[in-house]
């Protein structure tokens, strides 16, 4: 009995020694992991970043005014003005498809009718 | 090991054939064998007590070393723990109220030299020099030779520099990473931005703070790591402030100012949602501060709130909203503008003479200093001073940009019966232009206080109550006038009831001895709607003058009315407010009975 009690006993240690190892050796892989997707993710908002303060760049005022007048022949963009607010009773309701006439199929030629008094 | 009997045969029968004891040969064995056991069993003790030290040594040592260890390193966090902290370690951008950046970050290099590791000096010298035009050739020979160990060349290079210097191919010429300041609209907002420049510095990276406006208010805020990043939002727009500057500097060529200032602000949350000086400069290449001349003249100065100024006729409206509240008079009371009004050796005129008397409204309309200096007699220093105090003309706007703790006002050190009748018209009592706007903003929201802020806002503030509610309609009423049939006839727009009062005030001499006749300081201070005001827009020209007629003119009805007239056409539908048909007047129908 002792001796089997001994000899499980070892066995566990030797079994919880083996999985904690191996947990460590997980977790350590998964850190390794959450650094580098974070050096990933660092680089990203960097890149990020630069795209963002180009995009605020290219859209400055100064710059879509220039391209504004640049193009007006094209695009006859004016700045926005109080008379371009509207009412919603200012837009015509679209035209109603109209169906196709009837074909008239008893026509009475009238251009020779005798006219009776 | 043979053990030795207790009692050994030979020697006991040989003591007993001597007539000797037995037992004295047994108990000596006895002893000599507990001596042996004693010394066995001490020698274990020790061996064990040896042992067990041994370990306590180890152990005590390891944890010494460990603690030895933890105090000589640089503390870090466990890494299973790290944030994305490490990525953000940067300065927060500043946006507008849409989003907008106004301010960001950009990764650059900078540029430093290591003399005792380099090759080539002659040649690294010149081909700096080649690659950066101001830099002299010369001079980094000499400290390349000489005896210096390191030098900055450059604190900011961009990738094409950088990829040059690095085709030098020089090891002694060295990188360092930074972190660039970037404000991608140029010098539009200029004043609030105010700059950016590198603090302590070293090879691995510098440190950036706020030289002026919000950048060096929020310094902390926008560093501090705690709050990752998360940007700054101001109650700028920047569509709006791009227009108002637009509008405002071709306004200032026509006039011939040398200088404007214009604030736009949101009359029940005390919101600026777009605020100018001109002129102005660009914050990604901040000028130095002007050491001679005047420091009011350099584009750095922002005349919008740290420029305090004698305003004029604008200051009217608050003498008579405060004395229509005291009950003192009515918009329809008469009051005596018979000129000149004499005080002392003082004299008070009109522009025009206005004859013997005219009605409360008709002296905010025709703008009488003469009547508005007896309305002020009515009220008396002691309120009047008591009221502008309230308004918050008499102390710095607490706007959050460096600068506005330098727009402290200028108020007479003895406010004397003269300076009542004179401040009445806005002359002797200096303050910004952000002050008149928030004092407007307090007649627009129906009379509570305001405070100016630059910073987004969820909801209107509820400041304490300067004036009652029918006497900020009644003021509202009176400023609608002024432009309808008053001093600001240009400044009407359609559909969108302007409102407002105009100020015209000869600037004072530099070094006393009374005012220019011929430089002015013209200001339109307006609201709009005026039935319900929205946005309070208060517009100053710097010594404008209008040549288009016959003499020039330099009166604010002819220089800032219409363009703030402009201002608002263009901003007004930016804003979102659709223009819409003023309520008329309800006719005066008397009832009677017969």
């Amino acid at each position: 009995m002792r001796t089997f009690l001994l000899v499980t006993t070892f066995i566990g240690v030797i079994g919880l020694a083996f999985w904690a190892y191996q947990e460590n050796f997980k977790t350590q892989q998964s850190i390794a992991e959450v650094k580098k997707l974070q050096r990933q993710i660092g680089k990203a908002a960097a890149r990020l970043n630069v795209l963002k303060a180009e995009w605020a760049y290219l859209n400055r005022p100064d710059r879509l005014r220039e391209l504004a007048e640049l193009n007006f022949d094209r695009l006859g963009l004016l700045p926005f003005s109080p008379e371009q607010y509207g009412r919603i009773d200012q837009v015509a309701y679209p035209p109603v498809e109209s169906a196709t006439p009837l074909k008239i199929l008893n026509a009475v030629d009238v251009s020779n009718l005798k006219v009776t008094p | 090991m043979i053990r030795t009997p207790l009692r050994p045969l030979a020697r006991i029968l040989a003591a007993r054939s001597k007539g000797e004891n037995p037992e004295t040969i047994e108990r000596e064995n006895i002893r000599q064998r507990h001596e042996k056991m004693r010394d066995k069993s001490r020698a274990r003790a020790e061996g064990r007590l040896l042992v067990l030290s041994a370990i306590f040594v180890v152990a005590f040592g390891a944890i010494g070393v460990r603690m030895g260890a933890m105090a000589n390193t640089e503390p870090a966090e466990p890494r299973a723990a790290a944030s994305s902290a490490a990525i953000l370690a940067q300065r927060a951008d500043i946006i507008d109220r849409e989003g907008r950046i106004l301010a960001t970050n950009l990764e650059v290099f900078s540029l430093y030299a290591q003399p005792p590791q380099m090759i080539d000096a002659e040649r690294a010298a010149r081909e700096l020099a080649r690659i950066f035009p101001d830099l002299d050739g010369e001079r980094l020979l000499a400290d390349f030779t000489g005896s210096r160990k390191f030098l900055w060349i450059r604190k900011k290079i961009s990738p094409e520099q950088k990829q040059a210097v690095h085709e030098i191919g020089d090891p002694g010429l060295l990188f360092g990473p930074r972190e660039m300041r970037l404000y991608p609209n140029g010098s539009l907002a200029a004043h609030i931005l105010g700059g950016a420049s590198f603090g302590r510095e070293a090879v691995s990276g510098a440190e950036v703070i706020g030289v002026a406006g919000v950048e060096r208010t929020f310094n902390d805020y926008l560093n501090d790591p705690a709050e990752e990043g998360k940007p700054l939002q101001l109650s700028i727009d920047l569509t709006i402030q791009s227009a108002l500057e637009r509008v405002l500097y071709g306004g200032m060529r026509l006039m011939n100012a040398k200088g404007a200032a214009a604030v736009l602000m949101d009359v029940k949350t005390g919101e600026v949602v777009a605020i100018a000086s001109l002129p102005d400069f660009d914050p990604n290449d901040r000028p130095r501060p002007a050491v001679k001349g005047d420091p009011t003249d350099s584009p750095l100065f922002n005349r919008a709130v740290q420029g305090v100024y004698e305003l004029g006729s604008v200051f009217k409206i608050f003498a008579v909203a405060q004395a229509l509240d005291l009950g003192l008079v009515t918009p329809s009371t008469m009051i005596n503008t018979r000129g000149p009004l004499k005080w002392g050796r003082f004299k008070i005129r009109d522009f025009h003479d206005y004859g013997a008397e005219l009605t409360t409204s008709k002296v905010i309309v025709k703008s009488s200093n003469i009547g508005s200096a007896r309305i002020a007699q009515m009220i008396g220093a002691e309120r009047q001073q008591e009221f502008l105090g309230a308004l918050g003309m008499l102390e710095a706007t607490g706007l959050e940009i460096t600068e506005a703790r330098g727009g402290k006002p200028l108020k007479p050190s003895n406010w004397s019966e003269l300076s009542t009748m004179t401040i009445s018209y806005g002359h002797g009592l200096s303050t910004s232009p952000l002050h008149l706007a928030a004092g407007y903003a307090m007649i627009a929201n129906g009379g509570t206080r305001i405070r100016p802020t630059i910073l987004k806002q969820d909801g209107p503030q509820f400041g304490e109550r300067l004036i009652s509610e029918q006497t900020a309609t009644a003021a509202r009423e009176m400023l609608r006038l002024v432009v309808t049939e008053g001093t600001a006839s240009l400044g009407g727009v359609p559909g969108y009831a302007v409102g407002g009062k105009t100020g015209t005030a000869d600037k004072p001499r530099e070094r006393g001895g009374g005012y220019y006749d011929d430089k002015v300081l013209a200001t339109f201070a307006s609201i709009f709607p005026a039935h319900d005001p929205k946005y309070v827009l208060v517009v100053t020209l710097d010594e404008p003058v209008e040549t288009s007629g016959a003499k020039p003119r330099r009166t604010a009805g002819w220089t800032s009315v219409p363009i703030a007239a402009e201002i608002i056409q263009r901003v007004a539908p930016l804003l979102g407010m659709r223009p819409e048909v003023e309520p008329g007047q309800l006719a005066g129908i008397t009832l009677t009975s017969n």
